[in-house]
């Protein structure tokens, strides 16, 4: 009972803090920020006065399996359906600024334009799909690879709310123009302190774990999900440095200027391309390919040079996104030259994660979920090849500032991190759900082809668009002037915009293929439908001959 | 046999790292932290990372608060601000930027996408009249323009609760504003837009600062005032082409 009142009084101290916050704020975008945090502290308030359950309630509505598991699963279950939650609204948001692109009257002034939508786009797929696919599937393996459950479970439930409390706030921010401008790292300075403290606490219950295992050694994958946290967890801090113009505004200004700006917020925001997007995804590899495929991994000693080359190298690389600036040519170069570097490692942890495949290669064949793995990991190799060759400085004198880099992030995001985390959602479900199968495999499969097509269009499109607009905007003519104007470069560019639409949308009905998928199996649902990467068998023809038919005669 | 001895002993050592949670993230942390020191930190004490140059100051109000309006509507997501040393860019565009033209930027707005024309120096190249235009409908002046429609900045008037604070936060993180001009900075931020108020000694206090009404309407300073008078000064404190800044350049070393 003192709990429940002490954990009321919190709950009402954060409620009158909040409706403080928005009489006295001037700033309306703040306000309704506060007005989400208030909202939070009611719903909490009324579930611990009413004794009411919403986790059991929920757990009903996604009929998650009672009572406890050998391991503290209930986390990732959550985390796995706001993986697809948010995995179907960052794409959806994609789709329409896509279209945006190629017809401008889709934009909705103020809330709805270009501007504010991108970095809801790009957030939303890579913090809130990503990071949630990255937080679920962490807990995950360091629970099997430990052999223990995880520490400070109440801790680990904070986490996933608190996570989700950040998107909800970032989105919501950005619609409202609540943004810092630092892409990857827009959110303003009181939800980058409410992420700070989330994060804190995901190292501590990932660490914490890490200390109660019970195997001796910690596995490979968890050095990469370690270097992942304690890195985004460096990264954030410094790139979000700001002094707020008052404690009740939004507003903010960045503790650097100019030059140093530049830098710091490439630093990050390459980074949140290397751990966020790249080692915490490479710890997903290390657990569920071989898992898979039923075969260890390929070389440990090899994934040792991975580990400590790829974390090595990838800091350095940041300039590169700066070619040809007002940054100095020191760093510059510097950059270049770590980035071709760098693709050695990239190309060192693909080949541990095909050849882990060696002696089950015959699964891309029948297996749709290894396909997936192995889909990606050509993604990967492709664009950690394509992340080099772009860093050239005399290659990105022409791909800088074009939709080339679209395409390049593109192949990654959707090839890579996509890919891998379908892969591995499709992986978890019937084992997080404790059924004997998924509802249809030959759902993945169109999954999966709706997928590459549509990754094949957004690329292709991207490459023509950005090498066509670099070389118009450089083209001169006979009499020594500029071909094209500007807006030349625009208008040449829109059937390319068309077609990324059209890839985009292909990528997205897959995912919804998959949603559908996901819960008809949650729903205890299996498809009657024949088995994949059977050998064709015609029953009529396997029989004796009876009677042997007698010659015919030719004419 | 040796040689592979030796190899096996490295990889032995590993699991010292692979049995210590502590040693494996203390390990960490430190080989992340390297590539950071080793190319951010030097550029703030490396001398020519920013030449100096005549005739940057700090934003005034109108024009800060304008700048905060590019940054809230996201408009370097498709607008570079820096002009890079190519033929094409500098014909197009002006002379190249340089990092001194963004030393009071907090933060930079250099951009990474040119799905519209780089902003470095756009101050001077239109008149406010087409600026407010096209902001309002851009289809009207360029038909195959595929930016959105800004048509709101023109009814929304400028709301800063207190400018002196927006001014004040910018001082602390290192813009030289003086006392004088966060006491005077809500009276600057509404004289620069209204032709008919004293503007008293803005124009000394913040050189080469255009005085007039933007959005053409002079009874009020909306959002579009603020946005139109951020453009309309980008790139136009630096003469780049005196003769004094082109000596400059050229003894510029590294660069």
């Amino acid at each position: 009972m003192e709990a429940v009142v002490k954990r009321l009084g919190v709950w009402a101290l954060v409620l009158l803090a909040a409706i403080a916050a928005i009489a006295l704020t001037p700033d309306s975008g703040f306000a309704v920020h506060m007005g989400i945090v208030a909202l939070v502290a009611v719903i909490l308030i009324v579930a611990t006065v009413t004794r009411y359950d919403p986790m059991a309630r929920a757990q009903g509505i996604f009929k998650m399996p009672p009572g406890p598991s050998r391991y503290d699963d209930d986390v990732i279950r959550w985390g796995v359906i706001a993986t697809m939650f948010w995995g179907l609204a960052g794409l959806l948001v994609g789709v329409v600024i896509a279209g945006q692109l190629a017809f401008p009257w889709l934009n909705l002034e103020p809330y709805l334009n270009f501007g504010r939508l991108r970095p809801l786009h790009t957030s939303a797929v890579i913090f809130a799909f990503g990071g949630n696919a990255l937080i679920a599937t962490s807990f995950y393996v360091v629970q099997r690879t430990c052999r223990t459950t995880l520490a400070f479970p109440q801790m680990a439930r904070f986490v996933f709310w608190g996570y989700q409390l950040f998107i909800v706030l970032a989105a919501t921010g950005y619609l409202l123009g609540i943004t810092q401008s630092k892409e990857y790292a827009e959110p303003e300075w009181y939800v980058d302190l409410w992420l700070t403290v989330v994060w804190l606490c995901y190292l501590a219950v990932f660490v914490g774990t890490l200390v109660r295992r019970h195997e001796p050694h910690i596995y490979v994958a968890n050095w990469f999900y370690l270097a992942f946290i304690v890195t985004i967890a460096m990264l954030h801090v410094v790139n979000n440095l700001a002094i707020p113009v008052s404690f009740l505004g939004s507003k903010s200004y960045s503790a650097f200027a100019g030059v140093q700006d530049a830098l710091t917020q490439w630093w990050y925001g390459h980074n949140a391309v290397g751990f966020f997007l790249t080692a915490g995804f490479l710890a997903m590899m290390y657990y569920f390919v071989p898992k898979q495929a039923g075969r260890p991994v390929y070389s440990y000693r090899l994934s040792i040079i991975h580990f400590w080359s790829l974390i090595f190298l990838y800091i350095w690389a940041g300039p590169h996104h700066l070619h040809y600036t007002a940054l100095p040519d020191w760093a510059q170069t510097l950059g270049m030259v770590f980035s071709v570097m760098l693709w050695m490692p990239s190309w060192g942890g693909m080949i541990n994660g095909l050849m882990t495949l060696n002696g089950a290669w015959d699964k891309v064949r029948t297996d749709p979920i290894i396909r997936m793995m192995v889909m990606a990991l050509a993604f990967y190799g492709m664009s950690t090849f394509e992340g080099p060759m772009l860093s050239i400085k005399a290659v990105n004198s022409l791909s800088h500032y074009t939709d080339w880099t679209i395409g390049h992030v593109h192949s990654g995001a959707l090839g890579w991190n996509g890919m891998i985390t379908f892969a591995c959602v499709y992986y978890l479900v019937p084992r997080l759900w404790q059924k004997d199968r998924l509802y249809s495999l030959r759902m993945i499969n169109w999954h999966f082809w709706l997928a590459t097509l549509g990754i094949v269009f957004y690329a292709s499109s991207m490459w023509v668009a950005g090498i066509t607009q670099g070389l118009m905007w450089r083209e001169y003519g006979a009499d020594g002037y500029l071909v094209n104007s500007f807006v030349d470069t625009v208008a040449a560019l829109h059937p390319m915009y068309v077609l990324r639409m059209v890839g985009g949308l292909m990528y997205l009905s897959g995912a919804i293929i998959m949603a559908y998928n996901i819960w008809m199996t949650i729903a205890g649902h299996l498809r009657v439908e024949a088995p994949m990467g059977d050998t064709a068998h015609d029953a009529a023809a396997d029989r004796p001959i009876v009677s042997p038919p007698h010659a015919q005669p030719a004419e | 046999m040796s040689k592979n001895a030796k190899h096996s002993d490295v990889f032995e050592s590993h699991k010292r790292l692979e049995k210590s949670v502590t040693l494996l993230a203390v390990a960490t942390f430190v080989v992340v932290a390297i590539g950071g020191i080793v190319e951010i930190a030097p550029l703030f004490w490396i001398d020519n990372t920013i030449e100096k140059v005549e005739g940057m100051r700090p934003y005034t109000p109108l024009e800060q608060v304008g700048r905060d309006i590019y940054v809230r509507e996201g408009c370097y997501l498709c607008h570079s601000q820096m002009i890079r040393p190519f033929r094409d860019e500098v014909e197009r565009y002006g002379h190249y930027s340089l990092a001194a033209e963004s030393m009071y930027d907090h933060p930079f707005q250099w951009g990474s996408k040119r799905t519209g024309p780089d902003l470095a120096r756009v101050g001077g190249k239109y008149s406010d009249d087409w600026h407010v235009r096209h902001l309002k409908a851009p289809r009207s002046v360029v038909p195959e323009s595929i930016m959105p429609n800004y048509s709101f900045l023109a009814d929304t008037m400028v709301n800063v609760p207190d400018p002196g604070a927006n001014l004040t936060a910018l001082r602390r993180v290192g813009v030289p504003y003086s006392d004088t001009d966060i006491a005077q900075a809500k009276a600057d931020l509404y004289a620069q837009a209204d032709p008919q108020a004293d503007a008293g000694d803005l124009a000394a206090r913040y050189p080469k600062s255009q005085i007039r009404d933007y959005d053409g309407d002079p009874t009020r300073v909306t959002e579009m005032d603020a946005l139109v008078a951020y453009l309309q000064m980008l790139g136009t404190l630096v003469d780049v082409n005196s003769a004094a800044a082109q000596e400059q350049l050229t003894r510029e070393v590294g660069r």
